[in-house]
């Protein structure tokens, strides 16, 4: 397959294939007349009419807010935690089992105590929950990750008298930066996933909000547009990163591909 | 001056401890060119390790320019046989050589100077923005060597640096690090397997036993300068120095017991 086919069929996949899928969604929907299924067209209609941009600023905004900070903290504290983790065998001795446990419980459960426990339904108790499922992560592939550093490349830093934070500056984090961004993408998609959840279940703004309050007014075009919008953001937010990464990580794209050929 | 006094090495204790390095010492002296050989296994990164600060030795001391090494000494480079770890992937060369001199009280100017004198000594001026991985292995073995020669080393310390290059490649960098030593007037520790090299490159040769590792010989090569990969390897006192070497590593390598072997070879690289 030469390069010029490949790009075509590639365009073709992200394009074209979804305009069909929704030309049929629309075709059946016609026909069907199912009150939970309205036209895709309806959708669309109420889609422009809510979030192009009369509540834009009323709940797409603080759901972003929310994610953008829930993720900056997670990342934040998974790299500051991560590094002395991954370096340490000792550290690990004593934290793996508490990380173990804590990250095996599933968002949901932990729902109810923050909202106890931060006594809100506010921004501070949505944060922190994006944040605390958005850690692990960062935190178990920043472990992996410093782990996984040459132990000459180490020892070359160490020999030219660098000192162990200018060591963890030049040599841990760049290194360990690849494997580091990995876990940041897992942490992006579960961001939108806690955030959906936090609100649904406990908010007064917020897309999950609308999804809430259509559902129980059986608004089934508002709640289907709510469902097309976390479904955008989740897929822009993706590509938004993945093209951060590509060009931060130009380098380990390169080596690689040395390494290999 | 580096001194080694008794330098000795040994991993664990009690029943299962391993003698590495039995007892070294010897002395290179300032702007001498020594090259250290022995058997394979024989712990000469380990002996390299301890020289550099990387690894304490068990017992014994070594002493750079009468001060005693308790951690890395700003006086000596390092650069390792593995070329391909030892440099950053994702720092261009500039950065890779900039990486010792960030942390020294230097001007923005003097940092480049350094870094483009360095490069320039090896011939890669050209390349000052390219990743070390565009490069062959032979250039990425020379950002290593503009890297230590960046950091302004009174001594250059080198753990079988030209073993992963071809053979080519290989005489190319043995007269680079002739001509350098002599522009940069440093003195080398050269450790290398190779009997050809330990004999061309050095003012003398010191020839290990095997594990634990003492001292066998310390043969002086008296090789007219400048070396020349043709005439000097033509010499007939080349070919006696070269064959004096080698029975001495071969009469070793035959009276070592294959018990002894087995304990000794995983402790000579991997040591950390």
């Amino acid at each position: 397959m030469s390069r010029r086919t490949y790009t075509l069929l590639k365009i073709g996949a992200e394009i074209a294939v979804p305009l069909a899928l929704l030309a049929g969604w629309q075709l059946w929907t016609t026909h069907a007349h199912s009150v939970k299924f309205p036209r895709l067209s309806t959708i669309l209609v109420q889609f422009k009419d809510m979030w192009l941009f009369s509540e834009f600023g009323t709940h797409v905004v603080p759901s972003l807010e929310r994610i953008g900070l829930g993720f900056a903290i997670a990342v934040a504290a998974g790299i500051l935690l991560g590094i002395p983790l991954g370096l340490s065998r000792w550290a690990r001795l004593w934290a793996m089992p508490h990380i173990e446990y804590w990250r095996a419980i599933p968002p949901p459960a932990l729902l109810p105590i923050t909202i106890l426990l931060l006594h809100s339904i506010g921004n501070r108790q949505k944060v922190a929950f994006i944040a605390f499922f958005c850690l692990f992560p960062v935190l178990l592939n920043t472990i992996d990750g410093v782990r996984g550093i040459d132990p000459t490349l180490v020892d070359t830093a160490r020999s030219y008298g660098l000192g162990p934070l200018e060591r963890i500056r030049r040599i841990v984090l760049p290194a360990a930066l690849p494997q580091i961004v990995a876990g940041m993408r897992n942490s992006l998609s579960l961001a939108v996933i806690t955030m959906v959840l936090a609100e649904y279940f406990s908010s007064t703004s917020g897309v999950g909000y609308v999804l809430l309050i259509s559902k129980n007014t059986f608004q089934m075009a508002p709640m289907w547009a709510a469902i097309v919008l976390i479904g955008l953001l989740g897929y822009l937010l993706n590509v938004l990163f993945i093209l951060a990464e590509r060009r931060a990580l130009a380098w380990h794209r390169g080596w690689r591909a040395s390494v290999a050929g | 001056m580096l001194e080694l006094k008794g330098i000795g090495k040994t991993y664990s204790s009690g029943a299962k401890a391993t003698h590495a390095i039995g007892d070294i010492s010897f002395t290179v002296a300032e702007g001498e060119f020594v090259c250290v050989v022995g058997p394979s296994g024989c712990g000469k990164t380990t002996l390299l390790k301890c020289i550099a600060g990387l690894l304490p030795p068990t017992r014994g001391e070594v002493l750079v320019r009468g001060r005693r090494v308790d951690g890395p000494p700003e006086e000596l480079a390092l650069v390792f046989q593995e070329y391909g770890r030892s440099l950053m992937p994702w720092a261009s060369v500039r950065n890779n050589v900039l990486l010792p001199l960030r942390h020294k009280r230097l001007s923005r100017a003097e940092r480049s100077r350094l870094v483009e004198e360095s490069l320039d000594a090896v011939g890669l001026t050209a390349f000052l923005d390219h990743y070390p991985w565009q490069l062959s292995g032979g250039m990425q073995q020379r950002v290593a060597i503009a890297r230590a020669l960046a950091y302004q080393p009174t001594t250059l310390l080198m753990d079988e640096p030209f073993a992963s290059v071809d053979a080519q490649t290989r005489g190319d960098l043995e007269d680079l690090i002739l001509r350098v030593r002599d522009e940069y007037d440093i003195t080398v520790l050269f450790v290398t397997h190779d009997i050809d090299e330990s004999v061309y490159l050095p003012d003398r040769v010191v020839v290990l036993t095997h594990s634990p590792t003492e001292v066998k010989e310390i043969v002086p090569v008296d090789l007219p300068r400048p070396r020349d990969q043709l005439v000097t390897k033509e010499l007939p006192e080349f070919a006696h120095l070269r064959g004096h070497v080698y029975r001495l590593i071969k009469r070793e390598q035959e009276s070592e017991t294959p018990a002894l072997e087995a304990t000794d070879v995983p402790h000579a690289g991997t040591a950390v």
